[in-house]
């Protein structure tokens, strides 16, 4: 009873906070991640008080519907990300091959599992789950993964298969995803015990592909010499598409950013100070040490100005059709970066070497996350062949610290540097350069 | 000119002395726990084996995992660099290189100039590394020096399947207990490193000529292993441990 009490006590307690940061966020010109998130993350460990069901959703999940219901998202993997980067990766990983999991195993999916029973954590674990939906576009460890979540909480959970797109889209595989829709439209109906709102679902499409639109425009400034945002900046202002798009908070907070990053243009102010070398990113970040990554690059003048990972949330904007979201979604999340053939990724990883301009070509190998990192040589391969820019590959692990060797990296990035540098020195744009 | 070269590796520190186009003196100790008392100790001594004070050399470089270490130096570079410098020294048709040292490997592509084309290292394990060969070495309790002579008696190699040193060293402790040979255990170990090794080459593609350097290019066994595995000719650099660190000197002439 006691518990209880005080269970209930906290829970107001976060009610208020929200309710109260929300207030004083109206006075305020632009607002700060920091604040958006919490607002955000209160909402929706409060959500019992305010009768709002909340659903744990896969990264690159369909959204929009739940956002149109009233349902809060709330995204694993996000917090996952958070976990990374707060350092408390490894004491969860722990706790979860204590319980029997593989240290082969996700840390993304061995972080949350351990943490629903913990509630550790930098925000002291998720609210409980009304529902899971799982869609298996990023990889098929989610599918077991939310499996495991379903009979821990003892909730029900969407599967949404996306089948993997060697190349095309057949019609096969578009009935087969739209249909699921379907499915998945009269699961959100049967969770909620009310009618979908296919009206309000518009609205939310248009929110989410103009979220998309404008965290696009946002990356695409650093095209620009020097780039005013580099990948690190990126994978932080990221986590509003993630978790909010759909809704006008992401139109407002990418808009301003959007700006800030066009006067940084204006006035020639790089994420790097003093850019010479600009670099391409690939995979996951390693959550625990961008700080140290951001140092290393930049103590050689070198910025990681693009990267696949960030643009994977409006890499299929083609697909979409704005004015019928629903329908189109089916292919718009099925034909996601993680969701193609090698060949079509190398593709769109010499698209982004040819846009931002490009000096080389850095690859975390990433432990955890098997489909983003398997065609990892091939890609490279392609992208030495058809390009001739040199390309490193470090291996770690977005979230487990462990997986990490300080030194062995750190050697590696050197002797990239040191080829790259050889390199431009030698080049023929450089020599016009130097006249 | 004359430059010296440091590379502070995780076993050894070596050092060498380079005077207008040729290598004068060169030097190997152990780094211990202190890669900079290490780096200091290791000049001095090849200092005075060429018979030089501290002010006859005009720039120095420094290299190896503990290159940051090496306060007196110049200029660092990584092993990668130093290695390719060295190879093209003692031979500027060499264009990969397979450096096998104390706690990693690595396969350096050259271009015909003797610049760095590409390169991989060995990670998160040291099977396949000099450390491997030590641990090897001390449980079938012969000297490491005598690995090559020994395996080559050899006529059918043990089989050793662990990946992991660690592993592979029971793995090793339970062929002696079943009486398998010396010699063939050796071999073995020889064919597993040759096997590693090369799994990891075929990831930028070796191209002929290519030479052999680090401390364990001594050991015959692994590079007749090597040889065979690869199926191509292996040069061996004369001076296979202090190629790094004449490298390094090579490098600091540019300096």
């Amino acid at each position: 009873m006691k518990k209880q009490i005080s269970e209930i006590l906290k829970i107001i307690g976060i009610f208020l906070f929200g309710k109260f940061k929300k207030f004083t966020m109206r006075f305020k010109k632009s607002n700060t991640m920091k604040d958006i998130m919490m607002v955000y993350y209160s909402e929706a460990k409060s959500a019992r008080l305010t009768r709002k069901k909340v659903a744990w959703i896969t990264s690159g999940g369909p959204v929009e519907p739940l956002i149109a219901m009233d349902v809060i998202p709330v995204y694993p993997e996000n917090h996952g990300a958070m976990i990374g980067a707060s350092k408390m990766g490894t004491g969860l990983c722990e706790t979860a091959e204590n319980m029997g999991y593989s240290s082969d195993l996700c840390s993304y999916a061995r972080a949350d599992i351990a943490c629903s029973t913990v509630n550790g954590g930098p925000i002291g674990g998720l609210p409980k789950p009304d529902m899971l939906v799982c869609c298996n576009n990023i990889c098929g460890t989610v599918l077991k993964w939310y499996e495991v979540q379903a009979r821990y909480f003892n909730v029900p959970l969407f599967v949404l298969d996306t089948p993997f797109c060697h190349t095309g889209y057949s019609d096969e595989v578009a009935s087969y995803v739209r249909a699921q829709i379907n499915e998945y439209i009269s699961f959100i109906e049967r969770a909620c015990g009310r009618k979908f709102d296919y009206e309000r679902v518009k609205k939310v499409g248009h929110l989410s592909f103009q979220g998309q639109q404008l965290w696009q425009e946002v990356l695409d400034t650093a095209a620009h010499k020097p780039a005013p945002i580099s990948a690190f900046d990126a994978f932080y202002h990221l986590a509003l598409i993630v978790t909010l798009r759909g809704t006008p908070e992401v139109i407002d907070y990418y808009t301003a950013l959007l700006a800030k990053m066009k006067d940084r243009i204006a006035r020639g102010i790089g994420a790097v100070p003093n850019e010479k070398y600009r670099l391409l990113w690939d995979n996951i970040p390693i959550w625990h040490r961008t700080r140290w990554l951001y140092d290393k690059f930049a103590s050689h003048n070198a910025c990681l100005v693009a990267d696949t990972y960030t643009s994977a949330w409006c890499g299929t904007m083609k697909y979409i059709d704005e004015n019928n979201f629903v329908n189109s979604m089916a292919e718009a999340y099925t034909r996601i970066y993680l969701n193609i053939g090698v060949d079509e990724m190398a593709k769109m990883v010499i698209a982004m070497i040819d846009k931002y301009d490009v000096d080389g070509f850095v690859l975390h190998s990433n432990r955890s996350c098997k489909p983003y990192s398997f065609g990892q040589l091939d890609i490279q391969r392609i992208v030495e062949k058809e390009r001739g820019i040199p390309c490193l590959m470090i291996e770690a692990d977005m979230v487990d610290e462990r997986s990490f060797s300080e030194s062995q990296i750190s050697t590696r990035i050197d002797a990239f540097m040191e080829i790259i540098k050889e390199r431009k020195k030698h080049s023929p744009a450089n020599a016009r350069a130097k006249g | 000119m004359r430059t010296a070269g440091i590379d502070i590796g995780s076993i050894t520190a070596k050092a060498a002395i380079f005077d207008n186009g040729k290598i004068i003196a060169t030097k190997v100790i152990f780094t211990g726990y202190n890669a900079e008392l290490a780096g200091q100790k290791v000049y001095d001594e090849v200092l005075s084996e060429a018979g030089l004070g501290k002010n006859d050399v005009e720039k120095i470089v420094s290299t190896g995992y503990g290159r940051n270490a090496v306060a007196f130096a110049d200029k660092s570079f990584t092993e990668i660099m130093a290695h390719a410098a060295g190879a093209h020294f003692l031979n500027p048709r060499i264009r990969s290189i397979i450096d096998i040292g104390g706690q990693d490997s690595k396969a350096i592509l050259l271009d015909d100039k003797g610049k760095v084309k590409n390169f991989v290292m060995n990670d998160k394990c040291a099977a396949g590394t000099g450390r491997f060969l030590e641990v090897m070495a001390r449980a079938l309790e012969v000297n490491l020096d005598e690995f090559g002579t020994i395996s080559k008696k050899s006529s059918s190699p043990s089989k050793i399947s662990s990946l992991c040193t660690v592993f592979a060293e029971s793995e090793v402790i339970s062929l002696i207990a079943r009486g398998e040979k010396r010699q063939d255990i050796i071999a073995g170990i020889h064919e597993s490193i040759a096997s590693r090794v090369s799994s990891m080459l075929a990831r930028i593609g070796v191209q002929k000529p290519a030479m052999i350097t680090g401390g364990v290019a001594r050991n015959s066994g692994v590079v007749l292993a090597l040889s065979k595995k690869l199926d191509m000719e292996m040069e061996v650099s004369p001076y296979a441990q202090v190629n790094g660190a004449i490298g390094a000197a090579i490098l600091a002439t540019s300096l």
